[in-house]
């Protein structure tokens, strides 16, 4: 079995985000940035079903980005337990879906992989798109929102999550992309002996050249707080009473 | 053409599709085109019943027994077809997880560019700019797009059912769908719900929210009075979950529903950007915290610093009486 997981850098939640000079990015130089989080449940998943199947499988991480954000994101897999990894190197800050998609077919195609395990969505750009994209590029079946596989040598059993606390078994024939729901497993921690092991796994490096992207970012700025909010003050019975009044007069809701 | 996509939710539109119907009113008439609605998939009969209310130019359905169950393969493969023979310049439809689940799939066959959980539209005279938040609702920004085509899918709120223009579809018409057994690969299993209890926070007016401030699981019975005396149901934030206090499909937020009720009312919850993601749409926002620094009063309406304990069960007294 040949399973690749798809990560991505992006900054921390910790992390202060400014708009830069241009108004259409970030300024990167005050970021930190760490693995994606749902990410990191697509990596675990991908590393249980290689143990439980047995040695012939092998684990890929593959991500894209600059080398600067990224880095830190393919020793992580690697540490972890990756046998390789695929650094796709893009120093265009891209966010436009298909072209990423793209990119990561482009590079993925040779491979043949039975699996593309995903994060549901990147914290950053959050458009939740690139696994199922690459599926269909790469004529893979697709899920999302796995919270639970089942791996056998020529398909996946994958429960998805729906809304409202409903689910669904859907059985897909390999090679599957799949996108990762966190909270699917407990994601482990390297071990000394993976962080000194990951610097002699393979790392491939390639060069993208993104097309023109079809979305583009016309500006990017901080949310504003349109919102006028009355303050409700006083003793318990004046707040009660004046809790009261909104649910009643104002809001109509009782 | 504007081409909206309703979803069938278990026997019903699905919420966000109604207010795609919203949406697809309002670009057809800033763009002076005409609209489509397309029923597909399951029990299409029940849908078009429903959308028979709705103004629009056409009524479209699509019926096969082979999308009577969804699956990525099939609607992707349907839509694709139909977009490819109606050439519409924007296909629309709510941001739900059916959605995420197949509609890129659509925009990587056709190369049309997909633009997802916009929360709203500025038409600019015609060319229109989406707005969406990024990196973890610290930002947002705009988009413009070099396409003719697009796929848009809309978070909850962005447009109100509630401007929806009532009518009646001009023409219908039956799209001939063609499908093989090699088209769907995958094979899916009816769907379940994984407590008998499950609830639609999404359907919900009425929500009373609670977070980690309400400090004990002995407070919930208290929680919970407040929201019965409302008629309203109860929901939480993540730290509720994570604790055990409440199932996990109570939870609001970025890894649990996105609701958008008549009025929140947030007690004891901070406002992590995690759970402001999934509640900021709702009309009103009432949040009672101690914390007068607590981020929810931000997005607030209505702002309460004081001691939930003790004006809970004296509000939930005054709602009793009142009735």
């Amino acid at each position: 079995m040949k399973i690749a997981v798809l990560t991505k850098a992006i900054p921390s939640y910790e992390s202060s985000i400014r708009v830069d000079s241009s108004g259409k990015w970030i300024d990167e130089s005050v970021v930190n940035y760490v693995v994606n989080e749902s990410d990191s449940y697509a990596l675990e998943e991908a590393l249980q079903i290689k143990e439980s199947i047995g040695n012939e499988s092998e684990v890929v991480v593959v991500t894209l980005g600059s080398e600067a954000n990224t880095s830190k994101v393919i020793k992580d897999g690697l540490a972890k337990g990756a046998d390789r990894g695929i650094f796709i190197n893009n120093k265009s800050s891209t966010t436009d879906p298909l072209t990423i998609a793209k990119l990561f077919s482009e590079h993925l195609k040779s491979e043949n992989f039975d699996i593309v395990f995903s994060g549901l969505q990147s914290d950053d750009m959050g458009a939740g798109q690139t696994g199922v994209l690459i599926g269909e590029m790469l004529n893979m079946s697709t899920a999302t929102l796995a919270i639970e596989t089942q791996a056998e040598s020529n398909k996946i059993k994958v429960k998805r999550e729906l809304e409202s606390g409903w689910f669904q078994w859907v059985t897909l024939p390999l090679p599957a992309s799949i996108s990762i729901q966190s909270g699917i497993n407990e994601p482990r921690y390297p071990s000394l002996k993976g962080i000194m092991g990951a610097k002699r796994k393979e790392l491939n490096i390639c060069d993208a050249s993104p097309e023109n992207q079809s979305q583009n970012f016309v500006n990017l700025y901080v949310p504003k707080n349109e919102k006028v909010t009355e303050k409700i003050e006083g003793d318990v019975d004046t707040v009660v009473s004046k809790i009261m009044d909104v649910l009643k007069n104002k809001l109509k809701v009782i | 053409m504007i081409l909206v996509v309703l979803e069938n939710q278990r026997g019903n539109i699905h919420p966000f599709s109604i207010e795609a119907v919203a949406a697809g009113q309002r670009f057809a008439s800033e763009l002076n085109c005409d609209l489509a609605i397309l029923c597909m998939g399951e029990k299409v009969d029940e849908l078009k019943n429903q959308a028979q209310a709705f103004k629009a130019s056409k009524l479209i359905t699509a019926k096969n027994s082979m999308i009577d169950m969804y699956s990525a393969d099939g609607y992707s493969k349907v839509l694709s077809d139909i977009i490819n023979e109606l050439s519409p310049k924007y296909v629309l439809m709510g941001h739900s997880y059916m959605v995420r689940d197949f509609l890129p799939r659509v925009s990587a066959k056709l190369n049309i560019p997909f633009v997802s959980d916009i929360i709203s539209v500025d038409f600019n005279n015609g060319s229109p700019l989406y707005s969406k938040q990024v990196f973890n609702a610290k930002l947002a920004t705009s988009i413009e797009l070099s396409s003719d085509q697009a796929l848009l899918s809309f978070q909850s709120a962005a447009f109100s059912s509630d401007d929806i223009e009532n009518g009646a579809p001009e023409t219908e018409l039956e799209f001939d769908v063609q499908l093989s057994d090699q088209d769907i690969r995958s094979e899916s299993e009816p769907e379940f719900q994984e407590s008998s209890s499950g609830v639609d926070l999404t359907a919900a007016e009425l929500i009373v929210s609670v977070g980690r401030g309400i400090e004990s699981e002995d407070n919930l019975p208290t929680m919970q009075s407040l929201a019965d005396s409302m008629g309203a149901e109860v929901a939480s934030s993540r730290p509720v979950v994570d604790m055990g206090w409440l199932p996990a499909y109570r939870q609001v937020g970025s890894s649990g529903q996105v609701v958008s009720p008549k009025l929140y009312f947030s007690v004891g919850i901070s406002g992590a950007i995690q759970h402001v993601v999934g509640m900021k749409g709702s009309k009103n926002i009432l949040a009672i915290n101690k914390d007068e620094d607590a981020p929810i009063f931000e997005i607030a309406d209505y702002a309460v610093v004081g001691d939930l304990m003790e004006i809970v069960p004296k509000l939930t007294e005054e709602i009793n009486k009142s009735k």
